[in-house]
């Protein structure tokens, strides 16, 4: 069992979405420490694509300016591995499949396992497709975390039944990025999902302000917020870090003032 | 557990967010549905013979076979097809199994053009939405085809992420059915993307070797020795193909684009060039660095400008049922401009690929071999940009 779990033991999780190398690597170590000592409960670290087909423009922006920068997936490895010896929350990592299966998959499980990274998120790996990856994830232990979206109705019940980790619900139609407001019944995927599974689940896509993460982390287990961050990283660049962290502090407080 | 659908061999898949799995899943049973129902095939032949003007004449191409001394080479002419290419065969059977499935709006990705019209034509006839994603670089390339999907009622969006291309406005596609499912469906222009996307464009594409096989037994009274047909994504390959697959003496080539060689980093030949990989839906050989990052590819095709294939066409070469082979720019427009002035026939820039491999190949064949050559559309939209890689200075 991976450590992806335990970002739940405390509460409301928060967790925040880096794209790492954007706009260095160096910067993205900085970021995931401060996301750590500003209450993180657990971090997404993306691993960027070329073509990421289920990102809205902040992250596809954030992906191509690690891309240019020369950041590859064995990089990233190295980075993670530096990371680990101060940051002990736990890490998921989030990219597409065709990362995963041209690094070869159980390299890729392997080297996970190393580093310290329990979970993956792979968006464009639906439940029919898992079993590409599946086997190789568990027996190294890392949890393939699986997404709910608005329009997966009946799919629910099936999805949650065979979910490890935890449930990225997909709050709302469309890609990542800023929405002014969220109007999915989420209570009632996750009255589904509490039927079949007691693996928590968190809600992301469209997610600001603290007000928004309260009310997604209040009918859930936890908020997720990427491009609000990504924003940050693209206005202050390697000075983000400090910006990114008081606003993890900001949304975080909003969290606990619901537990 | 789970249980992967639409495969070809290793190749094929669902690879697609979760927001989508609802939709490909009514859109397959919605499909197995009508694709027997008679009501629905009368309807769409109807479309096919008193709209796009189907059959394509298979045309023996005399004088093009006498000047390459070889082979007797057939022209199958999906050129003659309203408006101007094999695109209008699986668009309309797509707009019409939208239309029973009550959508409203159709979206679509275009690289060269040819889809997009086809797609805005449809729409434009059946009373739907229509919104086009064209990579802004292939706006530019083919301009005059952004005002005909215009006339035609079509929003055309111009798309500037990534290389400005058709894999991009793919993607940009997708992203636009994942906010707005209900009322729209993606009209999906080659056999590749997420099952069932192959195989309902593979069905409505094998029009054209159902057709052209019965035309060769009927001219000839047998089959054809090789099947030659351009391949990007690989629709009008696919089609081309489809009904001589289980005629083993029959050889299928596919031609792909190999822009400036395959030995250099400008080039769309996936098959010869690529491995396999997973995107756009599906699993099958993509131009890819080692990390699985998608290359940026070329061709002065914008409809081959892809840098993936479909999945069937990926599983053929693996069984070795299909040939593919690379075709450069030169050899292409060379093409172009030899089968213009022998047979009197413009063919788009991408058919002409497929005709380029012909002039090789027919040479090397005797004089009682058959070869039938799949002219999947007209070059009129080329011309301009044929003329300015010749050095003329001529603007649409």
């Amino acid at each position: 069992m991976s450590n992806i779990k335990s970002a739940f033991k405390n509460g409301k999780a928060f967790i925040p979405f880096i794209t790492c190398g954007d706009p260095d690597l160096e910067t993205t170590k900085e970021l995931i420490r401060q996301a750590a000592a500003n209450g993180a409960d657990l971090i997404e670290l993306g691993i960027p694509f070329s073509d990421p087909t289920a990102e809205g423009p902040v992250i596809q922006a954030a992906s191509l300016r690690a891309l240019s920068g020369g950041v590859t997936t064995d990089k990233i490895f190295d980075m993670v591995a530096e990371v680990r010896h101060d940051v002990d929350i736990p890490f998921a990592f989030m990219t597409y499949a065709n990362v995963v299966y041209s690094y070869d998959a159980e390299r890729f499980m392997a080297r996970c396992c190393e580093t310290g990274v329990g979970g993956i998120i792979l968006p464009d790996l639906p439940y029919e497709e898992k079993g590409e990856f599946a086997d190789v994830a568990k027996q190294y232990g890392i949890d393939l975390i699986p997404l709910v979206a608005p329009t997966s109705d009946n799919r629910v019940a099936m999805i949650a039944k065979d979910a490890d980790g935890f449930i990225y619900i997909v709050s709302s139609l469309g890609v990542t990025g800023v929405r002014s407001e969220i109007t999915t019944d989420l209570e009632k995927i996750v009255s589904v999902i509490r039927e079949n599974t007691d693996v928590p689940c968190a809600v992301g896509f469209g997610i600001s302000t603290p007000e928004q993460a309260a009310a997604m982390a209040g009918v859930s287990d936890g908020a997720i917020v990427g491009s609000a961050i990504i924003k940050l990283v693209e206005k202050y660049g390697k000075d983000s870090p400090k910006y990114v962290g008081e606003y993890i502090r900001t949304m975080k407080d909003a969290l606990i003032a619901l537990n | 557990m789970s249980q992967s659908k639409g495969r070809f061999g290793v190749h094929g898949g669902q690879y697609v967010p979760e927001t989508l799995m609802n939709a490909i899943i009514e859109l397959e049973e919605s499909y197995n549905h009508y694709k027997d129902d008679p009501e629905f095939n009368r309807e769409l032949t109807d479309l096919l013979n008193n709209y796009a003007g189907r059959p394509s004449l298979l045309y023996r191409a005399d004088k093009m076979s006498r000047e390459l001394g070889g082979a007797k080479i057939y022209l199958k002419r999906e050129d003659l097809n309203h408006t101007g290419s094999h695109k209008i065969n699986n668009v309309l059977g797509q707009a019409l199994l939208a239309k029973k499935m009550g959508k409203k709006r159709l979206i679509a990705e275009t690289g060269a053009g040819q889809h997009g019209v086809a797609t805005a034509t449809a729409a434009a006839l059946m009373n739907m939405e229509c919104v086009i994603f064209m990579g802004e670089e292939d706006t530019k390339r083919q301009a005059l085809n952004v005002y005909r999907m215009r006339l035609l009622g079509a929003e055309v969006i111009p798309v500037t992420s990534g290389t400005s291309t058709l894999k991009d406005a793919v993607s940009e596609a997708m992203r636009e059915w994942t906010t707005r499912i209900s009322d729209t469906h993606y009209c999906l222009g080659s056999v590749m993307g997420p099952h069932p996307f192959p195989t309902i464009v593979r069905d409505f594409q094998a029009v054209i070797s159902r057709e052209s096989r019965a035309q060769i037994l009927e001219a000839e009274g047998r089959l054809p020795d090789a099947v030659l047909a351009c391949v990007g994504g690989g629709s009008n390959a696919i089609g081309s193909f489809y009904h001589f697959i289980p005629d083993e003496g029959v050889r299928l080539i596919g031609c792909e684009a190999a822009g400036r060689g395959i030995d250099t980093f400008e080039t769309a030949a996936t098959v010869n060039t690529g491995s396999i990989g997973i995107f756009h839906g599906m699993k099958s050989y993509f131009c890819q660095d080692k990390y699985g990052q998608i290359a940026p590819v070329y061709s002065i095709s914008a409809g081959l400008d892809y840098p993936g294939v479909g999945p069937e066409h990926a599983h053929l070469h693996d069984i070795g049922r299909a040939e593919y082979v690379p075709v450069t720019d030169d050899e292409a427009v060379e093409a172009f401009e030899f089968l213009s002035r022998s047979e009197g026939i413009i063919p788009a820039i991408e058919s002409a690929h497929a005709v380029a491999y012909a002039m090789k190949l027919a040479p090397t064949m005797s004089k009682d071999q058959i070869m039938l050559v799949t002219i999947s559309g007209r070059g009129d939209k080329d011309c301009a940009a044929i003329a300015r890689y010749r050095g003329e200075d001529i603007h649409e």
